[in-house]
């Protein structure tokens, strides 16, 4: 018999096809799961996280067919290949999961966050956080004679940066939504 | 027009159009519109547990002695809590049950009502699937549905929670055929690519072996049939783990035995030594692998399963085959014999020779007394005198679980009931009354240690009421038998809190209840005993007391690999390990 044809990222389609199965690096993926929107779903799927030891980085949810009832879940999440494919074929086994993609191996995928930011500050300071929102492309979603909230959409990592810069300026408070992606091209 | 009728009739209705002829269960105020209905029809027989972890394993041990889903009716609050150790064992051995739970009113849930837990809730990480039904209107379909759910893929236990109010409102009734069709379809065919592989793999093994579970036996009785036709056509060795017994019979000529941590010598030397495993519905538990880094180190693996995520779980396989053990075994069979039914069988011969010497070691041999009775000695004896009858074996956990495994045959499946996965202490005896209600004039016979019986001892009550001849076969070490073979081997004969200092009188407490007891301790009276046993018309509570300090050999040392198992003679020898479990 012919050693296993190990494809990189390859085993999002069929487990036939599997990485490196000896890896042990830490990779980040992102997957959508799409489930009945029924009740009990979402703890459902974070039970199976929190009960197995798996990590979640980021978690959005919403129903997205309101007649078909269907939501949609991106979890963001780390381990070695071989967690990553337990993580799918756990989160499979889900009776109300009607699929799971791996959109970091089935990809490209687009990513995005969006946060609301709100910055205190006043002088020069405000100048500044108007100046550097410009650039990150932010938008001022409200304003007071002391303070911004700020809405920004983007990468994670953009968003870091981004309140990474807001912090001396006056951060004081942050919300994220959490990471929603979509496959490129392709319908 | 669908016919208008209460959720509780709705409930009795649904359980007779899904086939369902008897429940276990324990009434209360939550499920009282439920017993109502019960109360007025003859075609469901109910069974009245002590206890609702009893009524659990009662299913269990019906839906894997019959291949249907057991039925568990119980009320609400403390009756679904007292429900979750059997949920969880049913779970863990991928046992058929439906559950039914009453729950409070829906406009008291979440107040912390008399008698409400979130049921729900609770019992989500111990069962394939559950409902909380709030609307009379998808009450039949939900039960429709559960069914599916239950029997479909993977089996296992599913729960729905019926609140009262639910029970009490009349809505239509939906027929099974007219039920929502469930997205939840199970893939039962595998690709025929990889059931090529696994052909041309069979074709030149040198050193093949089958390593088989309880998924053979939960894909039906023509998986056993085709699994035997394929070992005795390829001639290739056959162990099994403790859930699959009876899947390829004990009598078989291919036959090594059970395999894992008390597995036999020959089964587990095979799979360490083996070129090609072929694993048909087990699971690479870790009572089976030991340590993992060592595990079968030469062989390519190939693993079929129902359940995609039982693959490279534990062990990396280099041919998984996803699909119902029946289905993918009788294609594997097919191109096997459109291909010419070839196999490599010069070396496959010196295998079996190699096998041979393995087997000559004769692990099971214990040193036998006539002055006390050994327990290995006591289940022969028992195996003699019953292997001719229609006969059933459930069994508690512990050393007495692991002795009938070594010691008694099985012919066919589904004549075995034992708590795999989960080790539930007192499962044996409610699954035996299980067994019974599906099997009226079988011999069945709970094997069992004294501290595990008395931990559903209350199912007597059961057994008398619904005169159910079940046999607890008790064998007595006045002993944690297991966790004191453990605290001598690895904690220094430390013997912590494993033994009971007032055991009762097994043969008064028999007659308390109405039933027969039998005392035996002289290895002379234990034959006749056991047919005194057999021939009694009712149940009987047989207290066999054995030999204390014997241990249970052979073993694998958690964290060891296969070929460092331990037989009876070597254990002295070993000591450390202390913090594995």
């Amino acid at each position: 018999m012919s050693p296993l044809k190990i494809e990189k990222g390859a085993s999002s389609h069929s487990v036939y096809a599997l990485r490196d199965p000896h890896s042990e690096i830490v990779e980040k993926h992102t997957l959508a799961v799409l489930v009945e929107n029924e009740p009990g779903v979402l703890a459902r799927v974070i039970g199976l996280f929190s009960g197995r030891g798996y990590n979640i980085e980021s978690l959005t949810v919403a129903e997205v067919d309101h007649t078909g009832h269907r939501s949609r879940i991106t979890i963001v999440t780390t381990g070695t290949p071989a967690v990553i494919d337990q993580i799918k074929a756990q989160l499979g086994r889900i009776v109300p999961v009607h699929q799971v993609h791996d959109l970091t191996v089935e990809g490209p995928a687009v990513e995005r966050e969006l946060a609301l930011l709100k910055v205190a500050n006043d002088g020069e300071k405000r100048v500044e956080a108007l100046r550097l929102a410009d650039i990150f492309r932010a938008k001022v979603v409200d304003s007071t004679l002391s303070s911004f909230v700020f809405e920004l959409t983007g990468t994670p990592e953009k968003i870091d940066a981004f309140a990474e810069l807001m912090r001396p300026l006056g951060l004081s408070e942050l919300a994220r939504t959490g990471v929603a992606a979509l496959k490129r091209g392709e319908l | 027009m669908a016919r208008q009728m209460t959720g509780a009739q709705m409930v009795v209705q649904a359980l007779k159009d899904q086939g369902v002829d008897t429940v276990f269960g324990y009434p209360g105020g939550a499920v009282l519109p439920i017993y109502d209905e019960i109360f007025q029809q003859n075609e469901i027989n109910h069974v009245l547990v002590r206890h609702e972890q009893g009524a659990v394993h009662a299913a269990e041990g019906y839906a894997r002695s019959t291949g249907k889903p057991g039925v568990v009716l119980v009320t609400s609050g403390p009756g679904a809590t007292n429900a979750v150790t059997g949920l969880t064992d049913a779970l863990l051995d991928s046992i058929p049950l439906v559950v039914l739970t009453g729950q409070v009113a829906t406009f008291l849930i979440g107040t912390d009502g008399f008698q409400e837990a979130d049921t729900v809730g609770i019992t989500r990480p111990c069962t394939k699937h559950n409902w909380l039904v709030k609307d009379t209107d998808k009450l039949a379909d939900t039960i429709h549905q559960a069914f599916h759910v239950a029997t479909s893929g993977r089996p296992g236990p599913v729960l729905i929670d019926i609140p009262k109010d639910v029970q009490f409102a009349e809505a239509g009734y939906i027929e099974p055929q007219k039920a929502r069709t469930s997205h939840y379809q199970p893939k039962m065919k595998a690709d025929i690519e990889s059931i090529n592989d696994l052909v041309s793999l069979i074709e030149k093994a040198e050193r093949p072996v089958f390593y088989t579970g309880g998924g053979v036996i939960n894909s039906g009785p023509a998986a056993s049939q085709l699994l035997t036709e394929l070992v005795e056509g390829t001639g290739i060795p056959i162990t099994s783990t403790l859930m699959g017994l009876g899947a390829y019979p004990a009598s078989g000529k291919n036959w090594l035995g059970m395999l894992g941590m008390h597995g036999l010598y020959e089964a587990n030397m095979a799979m360490h030594g083996c070129d090609l495993m072929i694993n048909v519905g087990a699971r690479f538990d870790d009572r089976i692998t030991g340590k993992v880094d060592e595990f079968s180190p030469g062989s390519h693996k190939v693993h079929i399963d129902i359940d995609p995520s039982s693959i490279n779980k534990i062990i990396r396989v280099d041919l998984p085959i996803i699909g119902d053990v029946a289905h993918v075994l009788e294609d594997v069979l097919k191109v096997w014999k459109s291909r010419g039914r070839k196999t490599n069988a010069p070396a496959v011969a010196k295998w079996w020779e190699q096998i041979g010497e393995w087997r000559a070691i004769n692990c099971l041999s214990y040193k036998n007394s006539d002055k006390v009775i050994k327990p290995q000695y006591a289940l022969q004896r028992l195996e003699a005198l019953t292997k001719n009858h229609d006969r059933y074996i459930t069994t508690e956990v512990g050393q007495h679980q692991m002795w009938a495994a070594q010691f008694l045959g099985f012919e066919a499946p589904n004549r075995w009931m034992t708590s795999g996965g989960l080790g539930t202490m007192g499962y044996g005896f409610p699954a035996s009354i299980g067994v019974q209600m599906a099997h009226r004039d079988a011999l069945v016979i709970n094997v069992a240690g004294e501290a595990s019986w008395l931990m559903n001892m209350q199912e007597m009550g059961t057994a008398v009421q619904f005169n159910l001849p079940v046999k607890q076969f008790i064998l007595n070490n006045e002993r944690l038998g297991m966790v004191r073979q453990w605290q001598e081997l690895m904690h220094g004969e430390r013997y912590s809190h494993s033994w009971s200092e007032s055991l009762p009188d097994f043969v008064k407490l028999a007659e308390a209840f109405g039933a027969k007891g039998i005392l035996c301790k002289d290895p002379a009276d234990l034959d006749d005993a056991i047919m005194e046993m057999i021939n009694h018309d009712g149940p009987v509570i047989f207290d066999c007391l054995v030999e204390k300090h014997e241990n249970c050999f052979p073993m694998i040392p958690s964290g060891k690999a296969h070929n460092e198992i331990l037989l009876g003679a070597e254990a002295a020898a070993f000591s450390g390990g202390g913090a594995l479990v």
